[in-house]
């Protein structure tokens, strides 16, 4: 059995973001690009998975869409722990397009199990694990924040309105995950990183799709009023401004 | 010339730096205040390969450069220097001692545990009577015929308690001077040797250092490094590797404050305006961030030429006296940039300033530095 | 042509969010000159189907009251088969957990293009372009949709739910024949009677400055009080203090409330980020410099332990009167 894991790379969480080009384009100066924190906390449980289930799980492999300045995010997911790498040697233009690059990439290499994060970071579409389960027609589960091999199957939690439904199911299968999945990514090992030199990082060319969205611009959010600030004894004073003047509560 | 780190050094740069925030940044404060040695984070440290990073991988190593210790000691001194010296003592005077100098039974034996990071190491030179002058050992290796009797008291010694291998600088023969000078690998479990109370130090309050006394210990015969007399050469070659580690942690502790007076600095406001916008506080982060960057390239440059195999030991003393002496002065400004706030324990800063000051004094104080680096300019 | 709305419903009744949905495909509708139809898949009462009319839908499909739980690869199924009897050119789903699961699989079954997280109305019809979040709440982007069919996730509380009308839906048996995936529930866990946090109108949420687990009462009684959901910042979720599906913030959860209260949040720009759209926010830190002051409206600095009881205690007092 093998795992496949979607990545991708995005501004680290805490870059101030800015645009360039009359905000038609992300300012990608000085900008350190990280593993989307969703699929890096993806590729820790595949990694716990393949770990868990006594060699059922033969590797785990991650796939990109994206240029070769990605390599240094694949090579990071190699070293903690990934057996091998593809990347799609195209930009990732749109949640369509990346995802009918990576279903090729599930068809030709025979992956069972498909997990993606829920969202990213950068552009928030938020679509490409649904749109890839489509297109594969495999089972799948969305809002993913456990997951488990038993046997031939999937035993997987998701978040639901209040609660959380623990479900079983067949492969093959795709997890869109989220928080949860697992806590903390790993930190790479000095072994690790030195294995990762060697890990297979296999570049294939895209499929012939095109896109169908395009960003055309960019906003900042409008910055607030200042702040209206109250002492630690005037509690009072601003409960009844949110009630008399705000009317908030 | 090329300033560009390689896509696997700034690899290590990020492990070491989410390490020292996710591992070593949550109870820094109370390990601080009750000198609680950083057991279990010491544990993962050694788990992800950071105390053996630079031995070989035939000695189950990391294989990596210095380049790269050089940027990990850096991330792991910004935020916790009492991990970064055990890391350094590790790494780059037991480890790389034995690994230059050891025998092929001694690496077997001693070395590749320790680069796994299963054991610990020490070294054992300082003496009450002879910090800055190594030539004074008090201590003796008697040899016996099969085994060295040794006997003596070694002073501030960095892991002393968690340690479990010794490298141990004796006097075999003390009227040959430096030339009757011995290193041993002495296992701390050995009959014969006792450890003074836990220091209690002004900084690095969480780093295990004792005094450690050695009575009639045996030592047998093939624990001892090299040939005979090699003891004080191994010494010196050793700490002047020794000193690219402390050099990168007096500039992780500089680096450090000058991060935190920047971010206080923006968030801080007075006269209407955060104080990063007075002069009077810009001009300092100026200074202060000119001369983080002159330690590290003086750092770099060290290990670079370690790297190259070029003669580094006069650089290695340039890049500790320069780093140690202004990480004493960035912190200080750090401090005095975060006022009333830089002086509790709650903002770090002052605890990077106790931290610094270490720096200046141990493997070899800035004024010894100096003597190195007049000698090699007059000779 | 037509606008199809997935109209969700949580235990047989449509919440807030899809009236919401309702509201926005209405005025869609009527600038694309045409009309809505809703539909609604699993068990819900012919008198509440009725009640979308209120909110602009003509019509209703009624679709397989077999399916109560989410199915996303069936329930995709049958949506494609409504857009298709439906004539739709444009598919909207709310942002809750389930639109956003269903929406990539419609939209790549149909090859539509697909824009999630809008945050109003489009700002040109031909060619569609809309605005949406980008970058976890610290950016909006304007997007286009190329294709002839498009399919929008609308962020919830980003538009509002309109007065209702007096209009009725036709409501229509919809069944298509849509195999269950091989996907079957273990166990359910839900928490009934606690107000949803991406459903709230007001959020009171708790950081780090809480010192532990053992303080969230006070976030709780407060949040209770006001009819509020609880929220968190990320070190608590972390810490195991609160569960993950309180964590607001850049990898948890957007929210846009009318009122947000942060307690002993400093406002690290990921936390920011994901409450950036809320219209009213309220922060109480002991730290007067935390810069959760700089996107706030009001702010208390104190101590939280002091501060909330008598918050507490001065709410209850407006709220007896």
């Amino acid at each position: 059995m093998k795992i496949l894991v979607c990545i991708s790379e995005v501004p680290d969480t805490t870059t101030k973001i800015r645009f360039t080009d009359g905000n038609k384009a992300l300012d990608t100066a000085g900008i350190q690009w990280i593993i989307n924190p969703w699929d890096e906390l993806a590729l820790t449980r595949a990694l716990e998975i393949k770990e868990a289930s006594g060699g059922a799980v033969e590797a785990v492999t991650v796939a990109t869409v994206g240029a070769a300045q990605a390599e240094p995010t694949i090579r990071k997911a190699l070293a903690v722990g990934a057996d091998n790498a593809i990347r799609v040697d195209a930009p990732a233009t749109d949640a369509w397009y990346v995802a009918v690059q990576l279903a090729e990439v599930v068809k030709s290499g025979g992956f069972e199990i498909v997990m993606t994060g829920r969202d990213s970071a950068d552009y928030n579409g938020a679509s490409v694990g649904g749109m890839l389960a489509a297109l594969l027609d495999y089972n799948t589960l969305s809002s993913v924040s456990s997951m488990a091999l038993d046997g031939g199957k999937i035993i997987a939690g998701r978040e639901i309105d209040g609660g959380t439904e623990t479900l079983e199911a067949e492969l093959p299968f795709l997890a869109v995950v989220q928080k949860g999945i697992a806590i903390e990514p790993r930190i790479p090992a000095m072994r690790g990183i030195m294995m990762a030199r060697t890990k297979p990082l296999q570049v294939v060319p895209p499929v012939d799709t095109g896109c169908l969205t395009e960003n055309v611009e960019f906003e900042l959010p409008k910055s607030r009023g200042a702040c209206r600030k109250f002492a630690a004894d005037e509690v009072k004073a601003l409960v009844d401004v949110l009630h008399n003047e705000a009317k908030l509560i | 010339m090329n300033f560009e780190f390689t896509e696997e050094q700034k690899m290590i740069q990020q492990a070491a730096k989410d390490f020292a925030e996710r591992e070593l940044l949550p109870d820094i404060i109370e390990r601080d205040a009750n000198s609680r040695f950083p057991a279990e984070q010491v544990k993962k440290l050694a788990e992800l390969g950071f105390l053996g990073m630079m031995t070989s991988p035939e000695y189950d190593g990391g294989g990596m450069d210095t380049i790269s210790y050089v940027l990990a000691m850096e991330e792991i001194s910004k935020i916790d220097s009492s991990t970064a010296v055990m890391m350094s003592v590790c790494n780059s005077l037991v480890n790389w001692g034995l690994e230059t100098f050891g025998t092929e039974e001694q690496k077997q034996k001693y070395l590749k545990p320790l680069a796994r990071g299963e054991k610990i190491g020490a070294f054992l030179l300082s003496e009450p009577e002879a910090g800055s002058d190594a030539t004074k050992q008090r201590t003796t290796a008697v040899d016996m015929g099969d085994y060295y009797l040794l006997n003596g008291t070694k002073n501030w010694i960095t892991n002393a308690n968690s340690a479990s291998t010794y490298l141990v600088i004796a006097h075999t023969n003390p009227e040959k001077g430096h030339k009757g000078i011995n290193a041993f690998i002495v296992e701390k479990s050995w009959p014969g040797i006792t450890l003074g109370p836990h220091e209690d130090k002004m900084g690095m309050r969480s780093s295990d250092t004792h005094s450690v006394m050695f009575t009639d210990v045996k030592v047998p015969k093939e624990n001892r490094i090299g040939e005979d007399g090699f003891g004080f050469t191994f010494a010196m070659k050793t700490l002047d590797g020794g000193r690219i580690g402390i050099a990168s942690q007096a500039l992780g502790i500089a680096s450090g404050a000058l991060e935190r007076a920047i971010k206080y600095s923006k968030e801080r406001k007075a006269f209407g305006t955060e104080i990063c916008n007075h002069q009077a506080i810009a001009f300092k982060l100026a200074d202060m961030a000119v001369k983080v960057e002159n330690a590290r390239n003086l750092c770099l440059k060290a290990a670079w030429m370690k790297d190259e195999h070029l003669n580094y030991g006069i650089m290695s003393a340039y890049a500790k006296q320069y780093a140690a002496d202004i990480a004493m002065e960035v912190t200080t400004e750090a401090v005095q940039i975060h006022g009333g706030y830089g002086y509790v324990k709650e903002y770090h800063v002052e605890r990077l300033m106790r931290e610094a000051k270490l720096t200046q004094i141990y493997e070899g104080t800035s004024e010894v530095q100096k003597i190195v680096i007049s000698r090699s300019l007059l000779k | 042509m037509s606008v199809l709305v997935y109209a969700e419903n949580r235990d047989g009744l449509f919440r807030k969010a899809t009236l919401e949905l309702l509201s926005y495909a209405a005025e869609m509708a009527k600038a694309m000159n045409t009309h809505v139809v809703a539909i609604a898949i699993g068990c819900v009462q012919t008198d509440e189907l009725v009640k979308l009319g209120q909110y602009g839908a003509v019509k209703v499909l009624k679709s397989n009251p077999d399916f109560n739980i989410l199915d996303i690869k069936a329930f995709a199924k049958i949506i494609v088969a409504a857009v298709e009897k439906e004539q739709a050119t444009v598919i909207l789903f709310p942002g809750s957990i389930n639109g956003s699961a269903l929406a990539p699989a419609v939209a790549a079954r149909l090859k539509a293009g697909l824009v999630t997280g809008v945050v109003a109305l489009p700002t040109s019809f031909d060619p569609l372009v809309v605005k949406k979040m980008v970058f976890t709440g610290k950016a909006f982007a304007a997007t286009k949709v190329t294709t002839p069919v498009k399919v929008l996730t609308l962020s919830q509380n980003s538009f509002g739910v309109a007065e209702p009308g007096t209009g009725a839906a036709v409501v229509e048996e919809f069944g298509v024949e849509a195999a269950k995936s091989a996907i079957s529930l273990v166990e359910v866990k839900k928490q009934t009677g606690k107000v949803l946090l991406t459903d709230a109108e007001i959020v009171v949420s708790g950081g780090r400055g809480l010192k532990g687990p053992e303080n969230f009462g006070l976030i709780e009684e407060l949040a209770e009080l006001l009819g509020a959901a609880t929220g968190c910042s990320r070190p608590v979720s972390d810490e195991g203090w609160r569960p993950h599906s309180e964590h607001v913030g850049q990898t948890g959860k957007i929210i846009a409330p009318v009122l947000y209260i942060a307690c002993g949040i400093s406002g690290a720009i990921q936390h920011v980020g994901g409450i950036s759209s809320s219209k009213h926010i309220v922060a109480v830190n002991n730290d007067k410099d935390a810069p959760i002051f700089d996107v706030a409206d009001y702010g208390i600095v104190g101590d939280f332990k002091t501060v909330l009881p008598e918050m507490i205690a001065a709410i209850r007092e407006v709220k007896a009167k």
